[in-house]
Protein backbone atom coordinates (compact mmCIF):
# COMPACT_ATOMS: atom_id res chain seq x y z
CA UNK A 1 0.00 0.00 0.00
CA UNK A 2 1.00 3.54 -0.90
CA UNK A 3 2.82 5.17 2.38
CA UNK A 4 0.13 8.15 2.54
CA UNK A 5 0.54 11.19 5.25
CA UNK A 6 -1.61 14.11 6.11
CA UNK A 7 1.03 16.44 7.14
CA UNK A 8 2.04 19.96 7.21
CA UNK A 9 4.03 21.80 4.34
CA UNK A 10 6.81 22.62 6.65
CA UNK A 11 7.17 18.60 7.90
CA UNK A 12 6.83 17.85 4.90
CA UNK A 13 10.33 19.25 3.70
CA UNK A 14 11.71 17.77 6.92
CA UNK A 15 10.59 14.33 5.83
CA UNK A 16 11.90 15.08 2.62
CA UNK A 17 15.44 15.76 3.52
CA UNK A 18 15.46 12.80 5.97
CA UNK A 19 13.97 10.62 3.03
CA UNK A 20 16.55 12.38 0.29
CA UNK A 21 19.33 11.39 1.74
CA UNK A 22 20.62 15.09 3.24
CA UNK A 23 23.34 14.58 4.93
CA UNK A 24 22.88 18.27 7.07
CA UNK A 25 20.34 20.38 7.73
CA UNK A 26 21.37 23.71 9.92
CA UNK A 27 18.78 26.20 11.08
CA UNK A 28 17.31 28.84 13.46
CA UNK A 29 13.77 28.84 14.55
CA UNK A 30 11.46 31.09 12.66
CA UNK A 31 7.54 31.23 12.12
CA UNK A 32 6.09 30.35 9.77
CA UNK A 33 8.58 27.65 9.32
CA UNK A 34 9.68 26.49 12.66
CA UNK A 35 8.00 23.28 12.16
CA UNK A 36 10.92 22.41 9.32
CA UNK A 37 13.34 22.16 12.68
CA UNK A 38 10.90 20.76 15.31
CA UNK A 39 10.37 18.11 13.27
CA UNK A 40 13.79 17.14 12.04
CA UNK A 41 14.52 16.84 15.91
CA UNK A 42 11.66 14.93 17.13
CA UNK A 43 12.37 12.24 13.61
CA UNK A 44 16.22 12.60 15.34
CA UNK A 45 17.32 11.57 11.76
CA UNK A 46 21.18 11.15 13.10
CA UNK A 47 20.18 7.88 14.81
CA UNK A 48 18.86 6.57 11.13
CA UNK A 49 20.25 7.88 7.93
CA UNK A 50 23.26 9.54 10.26
CA UNK A 51 21.73 12.73 8.91
CA UNK A 52 23.28 15.50 11.15
CA UNK A 53 20.58 18.06 12.39
CA UNK A 54 21.90 21.24 14.68
CA UNK A 55 19.99 24.19 15.17
CA UNK A 56 22.93 27.00 14.38
CA UNK A 57 23.32 30.33 16.67
CA UNK A 58 21.75 32.56 14.31
CA UNK A 59 20.50 32.36 10.38
CA UNK A 60 24.34 34.24 9.48
CA UNK A 61 25.95 30.68 11.33
CA UNK A 62 23.16 28.59 9.83
CA UNK A 63 24.29 29.70 5.72
CA UNK A 64 28.11 29.05 6.76
CA UNK A 65 27.60 25.77 7.92
CA UNK A 66 25.52 24.86 4.93
CA UNK A 67 28.52 26.51 3.20
CA UNK A 68 31.24 23.80 4.67
CA UNK A 69 29.49 21.20 4.44
CA UNK A 70 28.49 21.73 0.40
CA UNK A 71 32.52 22.00 0.26
CA UNK A 72 32.77 18.86 1.26
CA UNK A 73 30.08 17.18 -1.34
CA UNK A 74 27.46 16.74 0.83
CA UNK A 75 23.86 17.23 0.69
CA UNK A 76 23.46 19.69 3.04
CA UNK A 77 20.29 22.49 3.13
CA UNK A 78 18.41 25.22 5.59
CA UNK A 79 15.36 27.11 5.65
CA UNK A 80 14.47 30.08 7.39
CA UNK A 81 11.57 32.97 6.74
CA UNK A 82 11.80 36.08 4.99
CA UNK A 83 13.75 38.41 7.73
CA UNK A 84 15.95 35.42 8.52
CA UNK A 85 16.77 34.44 4.74
CA UNK A 86 17.79 38.08 4.43
CA UNK A 87 20.54 37.29 6.98
CA UNK A 88 21.74 34.55 5.11
CA UNK A 89 21.86 36.40 1.80
CA UNK A 90 25.89 37.52 2.17
CA UNK A 91 26.42 33.49 2.70
CA UNK A 92 24.37 32.63 -0.54
CA UNK A 93 26.03 35.19 -2.38
CA UNK A 94 29.41 33.35 -1.11
CA UNK A 95 27.99 29.72 -2.19
CA UNK A 96 27.21 31.19 -5.39
CA UNK A 97 30.54 32.54 -5.85
CA UNK A 98 32.58 29.21 -4.68
CA UNK A 99 29.98 27.64 -7.35
CA UNK A 100 28.94 25.17 -3.99
CA UNK A 101 25.26 23.35 -4.30
CA UNK A 102 22.99 23.15 -1.31
CA UNK A 103 18.96 23.74 -0.77
CA UNK A 104 17.86 27.08 1.02
CA UNK A 105 14.06 26.87 1.79
CA UNK A 106 11.84 30.50 2.01
CA UNK A 107 8.62 30.20 3.52
CA UNK A 108 7.86 33.91 3.15
CA UNK A 109 6.21 35.73 5.37
CA UNK A 110 5.15 39.63 4.95
CA UNK A 111 7.92 42.57 5.13
CA UNK A 112 9.63 44.46 4.99
CA UNK A 113 11.92 44.12 7.99
CA UNK A 114 10.37 42.10 10.64
CA UNK A 115 6.76 42.53 9.50
CA UNK A 116 4.36 39.93 9.78
CA UNK A 117 4.24 36.43 10.28
CA UNK A 118 1.21 35.96 8.04
CA UNK A 119 1.82 34.59 4.27
CA UNK A 120 3.23 36.68 1.33
CA UNK A 121 5.65 36.48 -1.75
CA UNK A 122 7.14 39.69 -1.69
CA UNK A 123 10.85 38.02 -1.52
CA UNK A 124 10.35 37.27 -5.11
CA UNK A 125 12.88 39.87 -6.54
CA UNK A 126 14.89 39.01 -3.53
CA UNK A 127 14.76 35.07 -4.62
CA UNK A 128 15.19 35.28 -8.43
CA UNK A 129 17.40 38.47 -8.97
CA UNK A 130 19.83 38.06 -6.61
CA UNK A 131 19.48 38.94 -3.31
CA UNK A 132 23.10 39.15 -2.31
CA UNK A 133 26.02 41.09 -4.29
CA UNK A 134 27.43 40.25 -7.55
CA UNK A 135 25.99 38.70 -10.78
CA UNK A 136 24.68 35.25 -9.63
CA UNK A 137 21.84 33.18 -9.79
CA UNK A 138 20.12 30.67 -7.51
CA UNK A 139 17.61 27.76 -9.47
CA UNK A 140 14.17 29.05 -7.41
CA UNK A 141 11.23 26.35 -7.21
CA UNK A 142 7.88 27.46 -6.28
CA UNK A 143 6.09 24.23 -4.40
CA UNK A 144 2.22 24.92 -4.50
CA UNK A 145 1.19 21.90 -2.72
CA UNK A 146 2.22 19.90 0.59
CA UNK A 147 3.45 17.31 -1.84
CA UNK A 148 5.60 19.79 -3.67
CA UNK A 149 7.22 20.66 -0.57
CA UNK A 150 8.32 17.13 0.07
CA UNK A 151 9.16 16.28 -3.91
CA UNK A 152 11.21 19.45 -4.22
CA UNK A 153 13.33 18.41 -1.50
CA UNK A 154 14.59 15.95 -3.85
CA UNK A 155 14.52 17.95 -7.24
CA UNK A 156 16.37 20.68 -5.45
CA UNK A 157 18.95 18.55 -4.15
CA UNK A 158 19.35 16.96 -7.80
CA UNK A 159 19.71 20.16 -9.44
CA UNK A 160 21.71 21.93 -7.07
CA UNK A 161 24.41 18.87 -8.05
CA UNK A 162 23.76 18.48 -11.57
CA UNK A 163 25.30 22.39 -11.80
CA UNK A 164 26.60 23.33 -8.81
CA UNK A 165 24.41 26.14 -8.10
CA UNK A 166 22.74 27.11 -4.51
CA UNK A 167 18.57 26.41 -5.16
CA UNK A 168 15.90 27.64 -3.24
CA UNK A 169 12.15 26.74 -2.80
CA UNK A 170 10.36 29.61 -2.26
CA UNK A 171 7.27 28.50 -0.58
CA UNK A 172 5.24 30.86 1.82
CA UNK A 173 3.40 30.19 5.16
CA UNK A 174 0.50 29.28 3.39
CA UNK A 175 1.87 25.90 1.76
CA UNK A 176 4.23 25.98 4.72
CA UNK A 177 1.15 25.82 7.45
CA UNK A 178 -1.54 23.81 5.56
CA UNK A 179 -1.37 20.14 6.05
CA UNK A 180 -2.58 17.80 2.80
CA UNK A 181 -1.63 14.18 1.88
CA UNK A 182 1.84 13.73 0.80
CA UNK A 183 3.00 10.11 -0.74
CA UNK A 184 6.43 9.58 0.44
CA UNK A 185 8.81 7.67 -1.60
CA UNK A 186 11.49 5.13 -0.47
CA UNK A 187 14.46 6.16 1.57
CA UNK A 188 16.94 7.69 -0.95
CA UNK A 189 20.44 6.74 0.71
CA UNK A 190 22.66 8.93 1.57
CA UNK A 191 26.12 9.28 -0.04
CA UNK A 192 29.12 7.49 0.84
CA UNK A 193 32.58 9.08 1.58
CA UNK A 194 33.75 6.80 -1.55
CA UNK A 195 30.65 8.22 -3.86
CA UNK A 196 31.11 11.79 -2.89
CA UNK A 197 35.14 11.31 -3.91
CA UNK A 198 34.18 9.42 -7.26
CA UNK A 199 31.45 12.32 -8.11
CA UNK A 200 32.83 15.24 -6.73
CA UNK A 201 36.92 14.53 -6.59
CA UNK A 202 36.98 17.94 -9.18
CA UNK A 203 35.85 20.59 -6.75
CA UNK A 204 35.32 18.95 -3.21
CA UNK A 205 37.39 19.20 -0.13
CA UNK A 206 37.46 15.94 0.58
CA UNK A 207 40.94 15.23 0.85
CA UNK A 208 44.06 15.99 -1.20
CA UNK A 209 45.27 12.97 -2.86
CA UNK A 210 48.49 12.44 -4.96
CA UNK A 211 46.53 12.98 -8.36
CA UNK A 212 45.36 16.18 -8.10
CA UNK A 213 46.03 19.61 -6.71
CA UNK A 214 44.34 20.93 -3.65
CA UNK A 215 40.61 22.00 -3.79
CA UNK A 216 39.90 24.80 -2.42
CA UNK A 217 36.42 26.22 -1.34
CA UNK A 218 36.53 29.99 -2.12
CA UNK A 219 34.72 32.86 -4.08
CA UNK A 220 37.51 35.02 -3.94
CA UNK A 221 39.77 35.78 -6.85
CA UNK A 222 41.96 38.90 -6.58
CA UNK A 223 43.28 38.60 -9.94
CA UNK A 224 40.40 40.23 -12.15
CA UNK A 225 41.43 38.47 -15.15
CA UNK A 226 40.37 35.29 -13.59
CA UNK A 227 37.47 36.91 -12.04
CA UNK A 228 35.86 37.57 -15.00
CA UNK A 229 36.28 34.38 -16.52
CA UNK A 230 34.93 32.50 -13.61
CA UNK A 231 32.35 34.82 -14.19
CA UNK A 232 32.08 33.36 -17.68
CA UNK A 233 31.45 30.00 -16.67
CA UNK A 234 28.56 31.08 -14.00
CA UNK A 235 27.03 32.98 -16.79
CA UNK A 236 27.02 29.96 -19.52
CA UNK A 237 26.11 27.33 -16.95
CA UNK A 238 23.34 30.04 -16.36
CA UNK A 239 22.16 29.92 -20.02
CA UNK A 240 22.52 25.82 -19.92
CA UNK A 241 19.95 25.77 -17.12
CA UNK A 242 17.73 28.59 -18.52
CA UNK A 243 18.04 26.28 -21.79
CA UNK A 244 17.35 23.10 -20.00
CA UNK A 245 15.50 23.55 -16.60
CA UNK A 246 12.45 26.13 -17.22
CA UNK A 247 9.43 24.35 -15.64
CA UNK A 248 5.91 24.88 -15.36
CA UNK A 249 2.38 23.82 -15.39
CA UNK A 250 -0.79 24.86 -17.29
CA UNK A 251 -4.15 24.39 -17.31
CA UNK A 252 -7.27 25.74 -19.86
CA UNK A 253 -5.04 26.85 -22.05
CA UNK A 254 -6.31 25.34 -25.30
CA UNK A 255 -9.44 28.01 -25.86
CA UNK A 256 -8.09 30.63 -23.41
CA UNK A 257 -8.89 34.35 -24.02
CA UNK A 258 -7.28 35.54 -20.57
CA UNK A 259 -4.70 33.90 -18.63
CA UNK A 260 -3.32 34.26 -15.24
CA UNK A 261 0.17 33.07 -14.28
CA UNK A 262 0.75 32.58 -10.59
CA UNK A 263 2.86 30.48 -8.51
CA UNK A 264 2.83 28.55 -5.43
CA UNK A 265 0.03 29.61 -2.99
CA UNK A 266 -1.66 32.26 -5.27
CA UNK A 267 -1.63 29.02 -8.23
CA UNK A 268 -3.95 27.30 -6.11
CA UNK A 269 -6.34 30.32 -5.17
CA UNK A 270 -6.11 31.36 -9.00
CA UNK A 271 -7.15 27.74 -10.14
CA UNK A 272 -10.29 28.30 -7.97
CA UNK A 273 -10.67 31.57 -10.08
CA UNK A 274 -10.02 29.49 -12.90
CA UNK A 275 -13.26 27.21 -12.24
CA UNK A 276 -15.10 30.19 -11.40
CA UNK A 277 -14.71 31.99 -14.46
CA UNK A 278 -15.08 28.77 -16.67
CA UNK A 279 -18.10 27.25 -14.94
CA UNK A 280 -19.65 31.26 -15.74
CA UNK A 281 -18.21 30.52 -19.95
CA UNK A 282 -15.41 32.67 -19.62
CA UNK A 283 -12.56 31.56 -21.36
CA UNK A 284 -9.75 31.66 -18.80
CA UNK A 285 -6.26 29.89 -18.28
CA UNK A 286 -3.48 29.80 -15.98
CA UNK A 287 0.12 29.33 -16.19
CA UNK A 288 2.14 28.02 -13.06
CA UNK A 289 6.11 28.46 -13.35
CA UNK A 290 7.70 25.81 -10.74
CA UNK A 291 10.46 27.13 -11.52
CA UNK A 292 10.69 31.52 -11.04
CA UNK A 293 14.50 31.12 -12.28
CA UNK A 294 14.32 29.97 -15.17
CA UNK A 295 11.57 31.55 -15.42
CA UNK A 296 8.97 30.41 -18.77
CA UNK A 297 9.45 33.50 -20.69
CA UNK A 298 9.42 31.26 -24.24
CA UNK A 299 6.06 29.87 -22.99
CA UNK A 300 4.21 33.25 -21.84
CA UNK A 301 5.34 34.82 -25.11
CA UNK A 302 4.10 32.10 -27.62
CA UNK A 303 0.79 32.48 -25.72
CA UNK A 304 0.61 36.72 -26.05
CA UNK A 305 1.59 36.23 -29.77
CA UNK A 306 -1.23 33.26 -30.55
CA UNK A 307 -3.75 35.72 -29.21
CA UNK A 308 -4.93 36.03 -25.85
CA UNK A 309 -6.29 38.97 -24.97
CA UNK A 310 -4.62 40.03 -21.79
CA UNK A 311 -2.68 38.25 -18.64
CA UNK A 312 -3.46 38.58 -15.11
CA UNK A 313 -0.79 37.99 -12.51
CA UNK A 314 -1.98 37.37 -9.32
CA UNK A 315 0.52 37.79 -6.25
CA UNK A 316 0.82 38.16 -2.70
CA UNK A 317 3.39 41.48 -3.25
CA UNK A 318 3.37 44.84 -4.66
CA UNK A 319 3.97 43.73 -8.17
CA UNK A 320 7.06 41.57 -8.50
CA UNK A 321 7.25 38.62 -10.95
CA UNK A 322 4.38 40.62 -13.30
CA UNK A 323 7.60 42.52 -14.53
CA UNK A 324 9.42 39.34 -15.39
CA UNK A 325 5.80 38.51 -17.08
CA UNK A 326 5.96 41.85 -18.86
CA UNK A 327 9.09 41.09 -19.98
CA UNK A 328 8.10 37.91 -21.89
CA UNK A 329 5.35 39.09 -23.22
CA UNK A 330 7.46 42.66 -24.68
CA UNK A 331 10.40 40.71 -25.97
CA UNK A 332 8.86 37.60 -27.06
CA UNK A 333 6.17 38.84 -28.97
CA UNK A 334 5.39 42.16 -31.68
CA UNK A 335 1.01 41.65 -30.18
CA UNK A 336 0.97 44.39 -27.79
CA UNK A 337 -1.45 42.72 -24.71
CA UNK A 338 -2.07 43.83 -21.43
CA UNK A 339 -0.48 42.24 -18.52
CA UNK A 340 -2.12 43.53 -14.85
CA UNK A 341 -0.96 42.96 -11.28
CA UNK A 342 -2.90 42.09 -8.43
CA UNK A 343 -2.26 41.99 -5.19
CA UNK A 344 -2.31 42.13 -1.10
CA UNK A 345 0.16 43.46 0.50
CA UNK A 346 2.01 42.84 4.27
CA UNK A 347 0.24 39.23 5.03
CA UNK A 348 -3.26 39.77 4.12
CA UNK A 349 -4.24 36.92 1.10
CA UNK A 350 -6.97 37.32 -1.66
CA UNK A 351 -9.49 34.75 -1.72
CA UNK A 352 -10.50 33.03 -4.97
CA UNK A 353 -13.34 35.37 -5.07
CA UNK A 354 -11.07 38.67 -5.07
CA UNK A 355 -9.20 37.58 -8.65
CA UNK A 356 -12.09 36.73 -10.05
CA UNK A 357 -13.75 40.70 -9.54
CA UNK A 358 -9.99 42.16 -10.48
CA UNK A 359 -10.37 39.50 -13.31
CA UNK A 360 -13.87 40.63 -14.78
CA UNK A 361 -12.92 44.45 -14.06
CA UNK A 362 -10.00 44.01 -16.34
CA UNK A 363 -11.53 42.15 -19.47
CA UNK A 364 -14.46 44.33 -19.45
CA UNK A 365 -12.14 47.00 -19.73
CA UNK A 366 -10.67 45.40 -22.04
CA UNK A 367 -13.71 44.88 -24.22
CA UNK A 368 -15.09 48.57 -23.84
CA UNK B 1 -18.76 16.34 -3.87
CA UNK B 2 -16.66 19.18 -2.44
CA UNK B 3 -17.33 20.63 1.52
CA UNK B 4 -15.70 23.50 2.69
CA UNK B 5 -15.91 23.94 6.37
CA UNK B 6 -14.46 26.31 9.08
CA UNK B 7 -13.86 25.30 12.06
CA UNK B 8 -13.73 28.56 14.89
CA UNK B 9 -13.45 28.90 18.46
CA UNK B 10 -11.06 29.66 21.36
CA UNK B 11 -7.19 28.57 21.43
CA UNK B 12 -7.18 25.38 23.44
CA UNK B 13 -10.93 24.55 22.56
CA UNK B 14 -9.62 21.88 20.19
CA UNK B 15 -10.36 23.37 17.23
CA UNK B 16 -7.50 22.61 15.03
CA UNK B 17 -7.30 18.80 16.08
CA UNK B 18 -11.24 18.19 15.44
CA UNK B 19 -10.00 19.61 12.18
CA UNK B 20 -6.85 17.45 11.85
CA UNK B 21 -9.28 14.53 12.53
CA UNK B 22 -12.24 15.25 10.25
CA UNK B 23 -9.09 15.67 7.58
CA UNK B 24 -8.13 12.42 8.36
CA UNK B 25 -11.01 10.38 8.44
CA UNK B 26 -11.55 12.26 4.58
CA UNK B 27 -7.99 10.37 3.67
CA UNK B 28 -9.28 7.37 5.43
CA UNK B 29 -12.03 7.20 2.65
CA UNK B 30 -10.01 7.98 0.15
CA UNK B 31 -10.69 11.71 -0.33
CA UNK B 32 -8.93 14.59 -1.33
CA UNK B 33 -8.54 17.07 1.79
CA UNK B 34 -6.77 20.31 3.02
CA UNK B 35 -6.44 21.48 6.55
CA UNK B 36 -5.47 25.47 6.35
CA UNK B 37 -5.42 27.18 9.83
CA UNK B 38 -5.27 30.94 10.91
CA UNK B 39 -1.73 30.24 12.57
CA UNK B 40 0.21 32.86 14.89
CA UNK B 41 -0.55 35.49 17.30
CA UNK B 42 -4.57 34.68 16.48
CA UNK B 43 -3.87 31.73 18.45
CA UNK B 44 -2.56 32.94 21.80
CA UNK B 45 -5.71 32.90 23.78
CA UNK B 46 -7.78 34.41 20.97
CA UNK B 47 -9.29 33.12 18.39
CA UNK B 48 -8.40 29.78 16.46
CA UNK B 49 -9.62 28.64 13.32
CA UNK B 50 -9.39 25.85 10.54
CA UNK B 51 -10.65 25.46 7.04
CA UNK B 52 -11.09 22.00 5.98
CA UNK B 53 -12.21 21.34 2.38
CA UNK B 54 -12.58 17.68 1.24
CA UNK B 55 -13.93 16.10 -1.98
CA UNK B 56 -13.31 13.54 -4.46
CA UNK B 57 -11.48 15.76 -6.74
CA UNK B 58 -7.67 17.43 -5.77
CA UNK B 59 -8.67 20.38 -4.09
CA UNK B 60 -7.74 24.04 -5.38
CA UNK B 61 -7.38 26.61 -3.09
CA UNK B 62 -7.29 26.09 0.19
CA UNK B 63 -8.22 29.53 1.32
CA UNK B 64 -12.11 30.06 1.26
CA UNK B 65 -14.04 32.99 2.06
CA UNK B 66 -17.17 31.13 2.03
CA UNK B 67 -17.92 28.02 3.50
CA UNK B 68 -20.72 25.17 2.95
CA UNK B 69 -20.76 24.71 6.91
CA UNK B 70 -19.56 26.58 10.32
CA UNK B 71 -18.83 24.75 13.43
CA UNK B 72 -18.84 28.09 15.32
CA UNK B 73 -17.26 27.52 19.15
CA UNK B 74 -17.24 31.48 20.70
CA UNK B 75 -19.05 34.56 20.14
CA UNK B 76 -16.17 36.42 18.13
CA UNK B 77 -16.28 33.43 15.48
CA UNK B 78 -19.89 33.88 15.21
CA UNK B 79 -19.80 37.32 14.39
CA UNK B 80 -17.16 36.96 12.02
CA UNK B 81 -18.31 33.82 10.37
CA UNK B 82 -21.95 33.42 10.26
CA UNK B 83 -21.80 35.55 7.59
CA UNK B 84 -19.68 33.48 5.27
CA UNK B 85 -21.51 30.46 5.41
CA UNK B 86 -23.30 30.27 2.07
CA UNK B 87 -27.10 30.20 1.50
CA UNK B 88 -28.27 27.00 1.83
CA UNK B 89 -25.41 25.77 3.99
CA UNK B 90 -25.09 24.70 7.79
CA UNK B 91 -24.33 26.46 10.67
CA UNK B 92 -23.39 24.51 13.86
CA UNK B 93 -22.86 26.06 17.14
CA UNK B 94 -21.84 25.44 20.50
CA UNK B 95 -24.27 27.57 22.81
CA UNK B 96 -21.89 28.05 25.73
CA UNK B 97 -21.20 31.45 26.17
CA UNK B 98 -23.22 32.85 23.25
CA UNK B 99 -24.99 35.73 23.73
CA UNK B 100 -25.99 36.87 20.44
CA UNK B 101 -27.77 33.87 18.41
CA UNK B 102 -27.36 33.75 14.74
CA UNK B 103 -30.03 35.55 12.92
CA UNK B 104 -29.75 33.91 9.03
CA UNK B 105 -32.96 32.23 7.98
CA UNK B 106 -31.46 31.39 4.79
CA UNK B 107 -28.66 28.79 6.00
CA UNK B 108 -30.03 25.43 8.53
CA UNK B 109 -28.67 26.48 12.18
CA UNK B 110 -28.06 23.63 14.40
CA UNK B 111 -26.96 24.23 18.18
CA UNK B 112 -25.69 21.84 20.87
CA UNK B 113 -24.74 22.46 24.23
CA UNK B 114 -21.17 20.28 24.40
CA UNK B 115 -19.18 22.21 27.04
CA UNK B 116 -21.98 21.50 29.14
CA UNK B 117 -22.64 18.08 28.28
CA UNK B 118 -18.43 17.46 28.21
CA UNK B 119 -18.32 19.18 32.00
CA UNK B 120 -21.29 16.76 33.19
CA UNK B 121 -20.01 13.55 31.75
CA UNK B 122 -16.17 14.32 33.03
CA UNK B 123 -14.69 14.57 29.85
CA UNK B 124 -13.55 17.94 28.99
CA UNK B 125 -11.10 16.74 26.89
CA UNK B 126 -13.43 14.91 24.37
CA UNK B 127 -15.54 18.25 23.96
CA UNK B 128 -14.24 18.83 20.18
CA UNK B 129 -15.03 14.97 18.89
CA UNK B 130 -18.32 15.25 20.59
CA UNK B 131 -19.13 18.59 18.71
CA UNK B 132 -17.41 16.48 15.52
CA UNK B 133 -20.17 13.90 16.39
CA UNK B 134 -23.11 16.66 15.95
CA UNK B 135 -21.45 17.96 13.18
CA UNK B 136 -21.42 14.25 11.53
CA UNK B 137 -24.66 13.93 12.12
CA UNK B 138 -25.96 16.94 10.21
CA UNK B 139 -23.50 16.65 7.75
CA UNK B 140 -21.96 13.45 7.04
CA UNK B 141 -19.21 13.89 4.79
CA UNK B 142 -17.29 10.99 6.43
CA UNK B 143 -18.36 7.87 8.39
CA UNK B 144 -17.84 7.58 12.36
CA UNK B 145 -15.62 4.73 11.65
CA UNK B 146 -13.15 6.61 9.42
CA UNK B 147 -13.00 9.33 12.37
CA UNK B 148 -12.12 6.20 14.51
CA UNK B 149 -9.41 4.86 11.89
CA UNK B 150 -8.70 8.32 11.76
CA UNK B 151 -8.00 8.32 15.53
CA UNK B 152 -5.89 4.98 15.47
CA UNK B 153 -3.52 5.96 13.14
CA UNK B 154 -2.98 9.55 13.98
CA UNK B 155 -3.12 9.34 17.73
CA UNK B 156 0.26 8.83 19.60
CA UNK B 157 0.67 5.57 21.69
CA UNK B 158 -0.25 6.95 24.63
CA UNK B 159 -3.49 8.46 23.81
CA UNK B 160 -4.69 5.48 22.06
CA UNK B 161 -6.56 4.51 25.21
CA UNK B 162 -8.80 7.29 24.46
CA UNK B 163 -10.28 6.52 21.69
CA UNK B 164 -13.09 4.91 23.21
CA UNK B 165 -14.15 7.23 25.13
CA UNK B 166 -13.97 9.45 21.75
CA UNK B 167 -16.66 7.56 20.40
CA UNK B 168 -18.41 7.86 23.50
CA UNK B 169 -18.02 11.54 23.50
CA UNK B 170 -19.22 11.32 19.22
CA UNK B 171 -22.47 9.32 20.15
CA UNK B 172 -23.66 11.88 23.14
CA UNK B 173 -22.77 14.85 20.18
CA UNK B 174 -25.00 13.27 17.70
CA UNK B 175 -27.61 12.55 20.31
CA UNK B 176 -27.79 16.00 21.52
CA UNK B 177 -27.46 18.38 18.52
CA UNK B 178 -30.78 19.90 17.35
CA UNK B 179 -32.24 22.31 15.02
CA UNK B 180 -33.23 26.05 15.86
CA UNK B 181 -33.72 27.07 12.02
Amino acid sequence: MEDIKLIKGNEAVALGAIRGGCDGYFGYPITPQSEVLETLMELRPWETTGMVVLQAESEVASINMVYGGAACGKRVMTSSSSPGVSLMTEGISYLAGAELPCLIVNVQRGGPGLGTIQPSQSDYFQAVKGGGHGDYHMIVLAPASVQEMYDHVFDGFDLAFRYRVPVMMLADGIIGQMMEKVVMTRQRPRWTAEEIAEMSDSWATTGKHSGRERNVATSLELDSQVMEQRNERLQARYRQIEEREVRFEEHGMDDAEYVMVAFGSSARIASETMEMARRDGMKVGLLRPVTLWPFPSKRIAELAAAGVKGILVPELNAGQMVEDVRLAVQGGSDKKIPVWHYGRLGGMVYSPDDIYSELKRRSDECAG
Amino acid sequence: MKETVIIAGFGGQGVLSMGKILAYAGVMQGMEVSWMPAYGPEMRGGTANVTVIMGDRPVSSPIAHEFDSAVILNQQSMDKFEPMVRAGGVLIYDTNGITRHPVRTDIEVWAMDATGEAARRGMTRMFNTMVLGGFLTVRPVVSSESVVEGLRRSLPERAQKSIPANEEAMRAGAEMIERVV
